[in-house]
């Protein structure tokens, strides 16, 4: 079988997860900026599938695009839009905000420019049938304490969620 | 043309052969096949209502109210389509195409037999659900993209009932597909396809593996699938005597027909992942308690039998219709359907279409079967109040999902297996 990870297909996907990224934060409706968010989540699921990593591209769609961004829609929608739409955009922070991306991106320049030898210099090809068996092998095998400690995290935040929820438990 | 035709006698998928040509041509029958079905499912369901609640039902249009379907779609493409003033225009034009493409999407990887889906993905089960889940996003949108009270409501009855119906249906899953390691080699897999081989290899439908956790679990699942496509009596996103028609109160014409269309196509999907993972997906009745050439050329004459049923149903109507002149022209389109019905059922006959037609007849079987049950649930139970539903969702399906994902994962490791 003829692998589909073309280079066209990298620079299709990157492009509009780029592009839609840059939507995100420059709408001033937060829906469309929730919109446009689910673009990019579901372009980076794209760019997943085309390392051979099904399994985290299918998880990407399930959690990010289809459980986290609904709930965001569902919270934007019972903000009152009209007030949000005045308000300013871009506020105080601006200028901190311009300083770490610039910091950012001069590490990111440097790591390219000065780092080749880190990157392979070509992807390794897998076959897609073991990523399922590799991530459960990690996940529960290897790395077992760490994965349970996460699980008792997220369960403490569902726990405190509740808990500020909810007036009378 | 040459691996055109060498495709025939491939045993994999077209997705999988890498095989654009046939894959192409799988994609445009399963659409083509979805829409008639939906169109098919328009016109039972409203017969089959109207004679639980001892209605005619549709009789005008055709023999029948046969034609009320293609009326009725001729009805919605001309109808004019409505814009509101104060609605978010992309939003609002973006929703119902998300819906469709959702709902539509998933049939990718719905195993019609070993060889008959475009594609088998190692991740097949996650895929569909995931995609499925996408389809939420569609109706908050246009909920939303409305500016208006009605939709904006049923928007938000919508997302939280199928966020909380996702995990039920979720958990329910996952103990199915815990059920796929009990083979020798003890490896498990998401593949759809693999799926039902699992079944094949173990024996047995997963409904009956060690019961009654594998009948609990496709209990949650076939609960949770319809709240999860927003049908009777879980259908409050568009509840009629409160919201109008809810999410969709203010779509009209062409666009409100593609939010009609991807329910149904979304009801033929979750169906198909229902059958698939607990009634033996492709296979046929029995495959090894009935087994041998004797059963096989049995079983094999099911598809012709089927149409030549509703080719002999319909010859009756022809000939039970009043003699009266007015009713000519509906005698002969009655008659010319029967004989189309009839020669179906022979080219079913013939040995080369039976043997490849066979998996698809017992999967589209057994899809129907839940179809209809859709139709009864509709018919027959009142609609929940939404907090019983969440009620319903949260404090027993979920409980109880955990409940049997346990039992699922625990008594395996343990040798104790049924």
């Amino acid at each position: 079988m003829t692998p589909v990870a073309t280079p066209f297909f990298f620079y299709f996907l990157a492009a509009i997860a780029l592009l839609s990224g840059l939507a995100v934060i420059t709408r001033r409706n937060p829906v469309h900026s929730a919109v446009a968010l689910i673009m990019t989540l579901l372009s980076v699921a794209g760019l997943y599938l085309m390392l051979y990593a099904p399994f985290v591209a299918g998880v990407q769609i399930i959690l990010y695009a289809g459980g986290i961004v609904v709930l965001f829609l569902f919270v934007i929608m019972l903000v009152s839009l009209e007030k949000a739409v005045r308000e300013y955009q871009f506020n105080h922070q601006w200028h901190v905000a311009a300083a770490a991306t610039a910091v950012l991106g001069g590490l990111l320049v440097y790591v390219y420019v000065k780092g080749r030898g880190i990157f392979p210099a070509r992807a390794a090809v897998m076959p897609e049938t073991l990523n399922t068996q590799q991530v459960s092998l990690s996940l529960f095998q290897d790395y077992l304490l760490p994965f349970e400690i996460a699980s008792l995290l997220l369960l403490v935040a569902i726990i405190g969620a509740v808990v500020m929820a909810k007036k009378r438990i | 043309m040459q691996s055109f035709l060498s495709y025939l006698n491939s045993k994999l998928t077209p997705g999988e052969a890498g095989n654009f040509a046939w894959a192409t041509i799988y994609i445009l029958l399963i659409f083509t096949g979805i829409s008639v079905a939906v169109i098919a499912m328009n016109w039972l369901e409203r017969k089959i209502l109207a004679h639980m609640q001892v209605r005619l039902g549709p009789m005008r249009v055709g023999p029948h109210g046969l034609l009320q379907p293609i009326a009725d779609a001729l009805k919605l493409l001309i109808k004019e389509d409505i814009m509101p003033a104060e609605a978010d225009r992309v939003v609002f034009w973006l929703a119902p195409v998300i819906v469709v493409i959702t709902a539509f999407t998933v049939f990718i990887v719905v195993p019609f037999g070993p060889t008959h889906a475009v594609t088998d993905m190692n991740i097949g089960v996650l895929f569909m659900l995931g995609v499925s889940s996408l389809g939420v996003l569609g109706i908050i949108m246009a909920g939303w993209a409305s500016n208006s009270h009605y939709p904006l409501m049923g928007a938000l009855r919508s997302s939280s009932q199928m966020v909380s119906y996702e995990i039920a249906m979720g958990l329910a899953v996952v103990s199915a597909i815990l059920m796929t390691t009990l083979t020798p080699d003890g490896v498990g897999t998401l593949s759809m396809i693999k799926i039902v081989q699992a079944q094949d290899q173990q024996q047995t439908w997963f409904l009956f593996r060690m019961f009654p956790f594998g009948f609990l679990a496709f209990f949650i699942f076939a609960v949770a699938m319809v709240a999860e496509t927003n049908r009777a009596p879980f259908d409050l996103p568009e509840a009629e005597s409160e919201l109008v028609a809810g999410f969709h109160t203010e779509y009209s014409g062409f666009r409100w027909s593609l939010f009609f269309l991807a329910e149904y196509a979304a009801m033929l999907a979750v169906s198909a992942i229902a059958v698939t993972l607990w009634l033996g997906g492709w296979m046929r009745p029995f495959p090894h308690w009935l087994a041998g050439d004797g059963w096989d050329a049995f079983f094999s004459f099911f598809p012709a039998a089927t149409f030549f049923l509703l080719a002999l149903i319909a010859f009756f109507g022809t000939v039970r219709m009043p003699k009266h002149p007015a009713f000519r022209i509906q005698k002969a389109g009655l008659g010319a359907f029967a004989l189309v019905l009839g020669g179906i059922g022979i080219v079913l006959l013939i040995p080369a279409v039976k043997d490849r037609i066979q998996d698809i007849y017992w999967f589209v079987a057994k899809v129907s079967v839940f179809q209809y049950a859709y139709i009864w649930y509709r018919g027959t139970f009142p609609r929940y109040r939404f907090d019983q539903l969440m009620k319903l969702g949260w404090k027993v399906m979920i409980p109880m999902g955990v409940a049997v994902l346990i039992v699922m994962a625990a008594a395996p490791a343990f040798n104790f297996v049924w």
